[in-house]
């Protein structure tokens, strides 16, 4: 647990970048800082490891004051990742990752079979550890930074917008594994972003920022999205809140459609009505349109994600018909708009 | 013609044997040469490191080391050899005042040059500020070192030529004596020499640095090491290095 009691941090130069910070981050949680430049979140990050001093008020993990630590020991205890991974470009991939074991007292072998367990754990090939970083792209680079906190098996990781340097489809691919890393792990994560999809996609709980360090709301995403604390919240939320809400709302109660399917490849024959294309696995793979023609289907709805999901395949889908899949990627069913949005409706009431 | 001459003396066996001859004179340059950069170096990389990484005194030290660099240097080997009485010192003080300068820039600007984000990752993993300096720091820093340590040696090598102002048998001697008696094919020869023994001791400190620059550095350093596939530290070519398709490869 990482407690913020009353934190002001003041810079020489006259700016608050901090302003009596209340808050804590329950252990075995992903909490997300997330705000404007200048609003703090990056500074409260680095108070935890004492990257920074507060001017006033009291930082505590696990409830003991970080002030009362020395800094490298306090340090080595937390995972640190910066953006753009700050790997040692003068190390290979094996020896960064074994950096905070090998500073802690271990062998070189056994900091670096640890380190080879650490490659394998974020999804990285073994034989990358005998690289230098130059040799790694963005993401792997970002991937070996994540090891490379978890090295000593920290109770507590601190993350300072880990994925803003990378492009869209890998940062998504990161947040997946940071999810899947921390269902297996579960360490106390703080983790600071300025991207409020990033912060509702992987958050436990979000702390939205205000420039000159005031905390606006900090609340489950769910919370943020359908009742932000006032206009400054609503307007960083986005404007598309409403829709992106129904991330957290489960599909329970939408009834899933047989529908009419073709065999992949088989000769097509007109038919009025919309026929989804299968492989021999029951696998969807696009419509066959009234007239006869094959166009490609729209997104995929597994069973048992959220309801915007559901509602997403429906609006993507050419024939309006959503197509549900099970965990397997094997059809389903379908669903339509109006059914789901009829399971949304009577949720209210 | 000025070269033929220049050979002539050179290749003249008068020259190559007896306590004026031709090696013994590389010899003596050479010693002054060493002195002088080793000296250079025990005073200005620590100093460059220190201020490099603290970033305490960095005005002060680029002012100072510009200011040495105007000093004439045979203005002050003559005026060392007064008051010092002695050639030698005020020849290594001379030349070693001349070596400072790149060698402290080297050693600053290789510290100041690490990445921020490499230093601030070093921090935040727990590295005290000895431990952050030679595990990090310094290897980052070693091109840029072994550059300033280059760029004096050179300089240093040119110059020490001044030592046979104040009677030193460097390579200075075939200068100032063929300027003298108007012998050019002198004056050339001792040119060429101490052209020949910069490049060599050049082409010897760059060798040095592709041994002691980590391989992870000289990679990030090549043209080639921007492009998708790279050379590993071994030289032999690898695999494209994979690109990322959207963090499934668990």
């Amino acid at each position: 647990m990482i407690e913020f009691r009353d934190v002001t941090k003041r810079f020489d130069d006259g700016t608050t970048a901090v302003n009596g910070l209340d808050l804590v981050v329950e252990a075995g949680t992903i909490t997300v800082f997330v705000g404007p430049s200048g609003c703090g979140k990056t500074t409260s990050l680095r108070m935890v490891n004492r990257m920074i001093d507060p001017t006033s008020g009291t930082v505590l993990v696990d409830g003991e004051d970080v002030l009362g630590v020395d800094p490298p020991t306090l340090r080595r205890g937390i995972g640190y990742v910066i953006q753009q991974a700050g790997l040692f470009p003068h190390r290979t991939v094996l020896d960064n990752v074994a950096t905070v074991p090998l500073l802690t007292g271990w062998t070189r072998r056994k900091a670096r079979q640890r380190a080879a367990e650490l490659l394998e754990l974020v999804g990285l090939p073994a034989e990358l550890g005998h690289r230098y970083p130059v040799q790694l792209s963005g993401g792997q680079q970002q991937r070996v930074g994540v090891a490379r906190a978890l090295a000593a098996d920290p109770p507590v990781l601190l993350m300072d917008e880990p994925f803003s340097a990378v492009d869209p489809v890998v940062r998504e691919g990161l947040q997946d594994e940071l999810l899947r890393l921390q269902a297996e792990l579960d360490k106390t994560i703080v983790f600071v972003t300025h991207d409020i999809d990033e912060a509702v996609r992987i958050g436990d709980k979000v702390a939205v920022m205000r420039t000159g360090g005031f905390l606006a709301q900090y609340a489950p995403p769910a919370e943020l999205l359908t009742r932000p604390a006032d206009d400054f919240v609503a307007g960083f939320v986005g404007k598309d809140r409403g829709y992106r809400s129904l991330s957290f709302v489960d599909s329970s109660g939408v009834e899933v459609a047989e529908v009419a399917t073709v065999a992949e490849g088989s000769a097509s024959e007109s038919s009025p009505d919309w026929r989804l294309v299968v492989d021999a696995d029951k696998r969807p793979q696009g419509w066959v349109a009234p007239d006869g023609s094959v166009v490609p289907g729209g997104s995929l709805y597994e069973v048992g994600a959220s309801i915007r999901g559901a509602l997403d395949a429906a609006l993507s889908s050419p024939s309006g018909l959503g197509v549900v899949v099970d965990a397997g990627g094997h059809l389903a069913g379908v669903v339509t708009a109006r059914q789901v949005l009829d399971v949304i409706e009577s949720r209210r009431g | 013609m000025i070269f033929a001459d220049a050979f002539a003396w050179l290749l003249d066996p008068v020259n190559w044997s007896g306590g004026k001859s031709i090696p013994v004179r590389v010899g003596i340059h050479l010693l002054y040469c060493l002195g002088a950069v080793l000296g250079a170096s025990l005073i200005a990389v620590p100093l460059g490191l220190y201020v490099g990484h603290t970033g305490r005194g960095g005005v002060v030290l680029v002012g100072g080391s510009n200011a040495l660099r105007a000093l004439p240097t045979l203005g002050l080997v003559t005026f060392l050899y007064l008051i010092a009485g002695g050639g030698t010192v005020g020849v290594l003080i001379g030349l070693i005042v001349l070596a400072v300068p790149p060698i402290l820039a080297g050693a600053y600007a290789g510290i100041q040059d690490v990445d921020r984000g490499v230093v601030d990752a070093a921090r935040g993993m727990g590295m005290t500020g000895s431990q952050r300096l030679w595990r990090v720091e310094v290897p980052n820093a070693l091109p840029l070192l072994v550059g300033g340590l280059r760029n004096a040696t050179l300089q240093v090598v040119a110059t020490a030529s001044v030592a046979a102002y104040v009677g030193i048998e460097t390579l200075g001697r075939p200068l100032l004596d063929g300027l003298r008696v108007l012998d050019y094919g002198q004056f050339v020869g001792g040119a060429i020499l101490i052209a020949v023994l910069a490049v060599v001791l050049d082409v010897v400190l760059a060798g040095v640095g592709r041994l002691v620059v980590p391989a992870g550095l000289r990679l990030s350093a090549a043209p080639a090491g921007r492009t998708r596939s790279r050379r590993t530290q071994r030289g032999r070519r690898e695999e494209p290095v994979p690109v990322e398709s959207g963090g499934s490869t668990a």
